[in-house]
C-alpha cells in the first residue's frame, strides 16, 4: 500500500523523505566527508579523483562538478548536507539557496531583504497567483 | 527540587553566528536583527540559570546518514564546537550537566519517549546560535547546557503533538531533581524558512504571527497542526518550530499552573534566508 505523502504537491519543494535519503545516501555521506580540512584540500585538489572514490551515480557526480544543487536535491541530495559541498566551494547558504530559484544572487537577496516569497500563489503546484 | 523558571525561543539562522563572528553586527542589515536581543542579553544577565536545557537539531553535523535518532540527549561533560564546512565558530565549547541529562533521560524514557542517548557529540550553530544572541561573545558560557537535538532533516519527523508531550515528560523529569536547579528550556530554530528547490526564499509573516500567537495562548491547539501545514505555509524547513512545542510543553500551564509571563517577543525579516522570531516567556 502506498504510503500517506501529502507534500508531493507543495511546488518547488523536495521533501527529503526515507526514499530521497535511500537515492542520496552516497551522494551525503561524501558531502558529509568535506567537513574535514584534509578532504576538502584533496576535493579542491582534484574534484573528480575525489568523487571517484564514491559509490555515486554519474549523474549525481556531474551535479556535483557544476554545483546543480536543484539536480543534486532531485538525486537525492539534501540541503543540510549540500551545504558542506557549498562551503567547500566558498559559498554562503544564501548564495547556495538563491541559486536554486532562477534569480540572480542579487536579486535573491532583494526579494528578502524585501520580504521574502511570498506565500501566495506557492501553495500548491498549478496555483493561480 | 529543580524547576523550570523560563522558555526562551529563538531562530537559529548560521547567518547570524557568522555576522556575530566577523564583527557585522553593526551593519545595518544586521542592526535590525540584533536590536531584538539586547532586551534578550540585559534579561539573562538578570535571569542567570543554573543549566539551559537547550532543544536544537543537528544540521547534518554530529549525524551523517549513518545513524539518525528522532530524540537524542547529549550526557556528556563537553561538547565541542563543530566544523560545519567554513571551520569552527570561534565559541567557547559548551559544558554539559551529565547528572541531570542522566536523571532526564531515566526519566523521559520510562515515561515511553525512546530518546538516544549520546555521550559523544560535537554542537553546530543550531545550538551555537542561540547561545551568542542571549550570552554575546563571552570567555565561557554563563551555565551548563544540556543539548537536545531533534531530527528534523528526514522525513517523517516527530509531530508537534509529539512534541508537546515530551516536553511535558521532560518537564515532569527535570521537577524530579533533587538539587535545586534553576533551569531554563529553550526551543530553536525556524520561523518560516526554505531554502531548497525554486520555492526557496519563502517567507510566511501571517503564519508565523499566529504561530507565536498560539505559542503563548493556546499551545495544546497548535500541538495539533499536521506537518504538512507546517510544509506549505512555513516551508520546508519551517518544520523546524515543531522543537518550539518542546520547550513550550514543560511550561508550568500545561500542567495546572498559571499562564506564563510575556517577558519579550521580536520578530523580524530577514536574516539570511529566514524570519527571526523570538520570545521569553517566564513562568510566574
Amino acid at each position: 500500500m502506498a504510503l500517506d505523502k501529502p507534500y508531493k504537491d507543495v511546488p518547488g519543494t523536495t521533501i527529503f523523505d526515507a526514499e530521497q535519503s535511500r537515492l542520496g545516501y552516497h551522494l551525503n555521506q561524501f558531502c558529509m566527508s568535506l567537513m574535514k580540512p584534509e578532504n576538502r584540500a584533496r576535493f579542491k585538489g582534484n574534484e573528480r579523483a575525489y568523487l571517484d572514490e564514491w559509490p555515486m551515480t554519474e549523474e549525481q557526480k556531474q551535479a556535483v562538478l557544476a554545483l546543480d544543487l536543484n539536480r543534486c536535491i532531485a538525486l537525492g541530495g539534501n540541503i543540510y548536507f549540500l551545504s558542506k559541498l557549498g562551503a567547500t566551494r566558498g559559498k554562503s547558504f544564501q548564495q547556495m539557496a538563491g541559486s536554486m530559484t532562477g534569480l540572480s544572487e542579487e536579486e535573491y537577496r532583494k526579494m528578502m531583504v524585501e520580504g521574502g516569497r511570498p506565500i501566495e500563489g506557492n501553495r500548491y503546484i498549478g496555483e493561480k497567483r | 527540587m529543580a524547576r523550570i523558571t523560563a522558555s526562551i525561543y529563538t531562530s537559529h539562522v548560521p547567518a547570524i553566528g557568522a555576522a556575530i563572528d566577523h564583527g557585522k553586527t553593526g551593519e545595518p542589515y544586521w542592526q535590525l536583527v540584533f536590536k531584538g536581543y539586547d532586551f534578550s542579553k540585559q534579561w539573562m544577565r538578570e535571569h542567570k540559570p543554573d543549566v539551559i536545557f537547550l532543544v536544537y537539531n543537528d544540521h547534518a553535523t554530529a549525524f551523517s546518514l549513518e545513524i539518525i535518532p528522532t530524540f537524542a540527549i547529549g550526557t556528556a561533560a563537553e561538547f565541542k564546537v563543530a566544523d560545519e564546512g567554513w571551520g569552527p565558530r570561534p565559541v567557547p565549547d559548551v559544558i554539559g550537566h551529565p547528572e541531570l541529562a542522566a536523571h532526564i533521560a531515566q526519566s523521559v524514557i520510562q515515561d515511553d519517549f525512546d530518546l538516544t542517548i549520546v555521550n559523544k557529540m560535537d554542537v553546530d550553530h543550531g545550538l551555537t546560535v542561540p547561545l551568542s544572541l542571549m550570552c554575546g561573545q563571552p570567555q565561557a558560557w554563563p551555565c551548563p547546557v544540556i543539548p537536545f537535538a531533534v531530527n528534523v532533516v528526514q522525513y517523517p519527523v516527530p509531530s508537534g503533538r509529539r512534541c508537546f508531550m515530551l516536553g511535558q515528560a521532560i518537564r515532569k523529569a527535570i521537577e524530579s531533581f533533587d538539587p535545586p536547579l534553576n533551569v531554563q528550556i529553550w526551543g530553536t530554530g525556524g520561523m518560516s524558512h526554505q531554502l531548497q528547490g525554486p520555492r526557496a526564499g519563502l517567507i510566511n509573516k501571517e503564519f508565523d504571527k499566529r504561530f507565536l500567537d498560539m505559542l503563548i495562548a493556546d499551545p495544546a491547539h497548535l500541538a495539533n497542526m499536521p506537518h504538512i501545514e507546517y510544509v506549505r505555509e512555513a516551508g520546508s524547513e519551517g518544520i523546524e518550530l515543531v522543537m518550539w512545542l518542546i520547550a513550550r510543553g514543560a511550561m508550568a500551564d500545561v500542567n495546572g499552573g498559571k499562564p506564563p509571563r510575556v517577558a519579550h517577543r521580536f520578530y523580524h525579516v530577514p536574516a539570511s534566508n529566514t524570519a527571526v522570531g523570538h520570545l521569553i516567556l517566564e513562568n510566574t
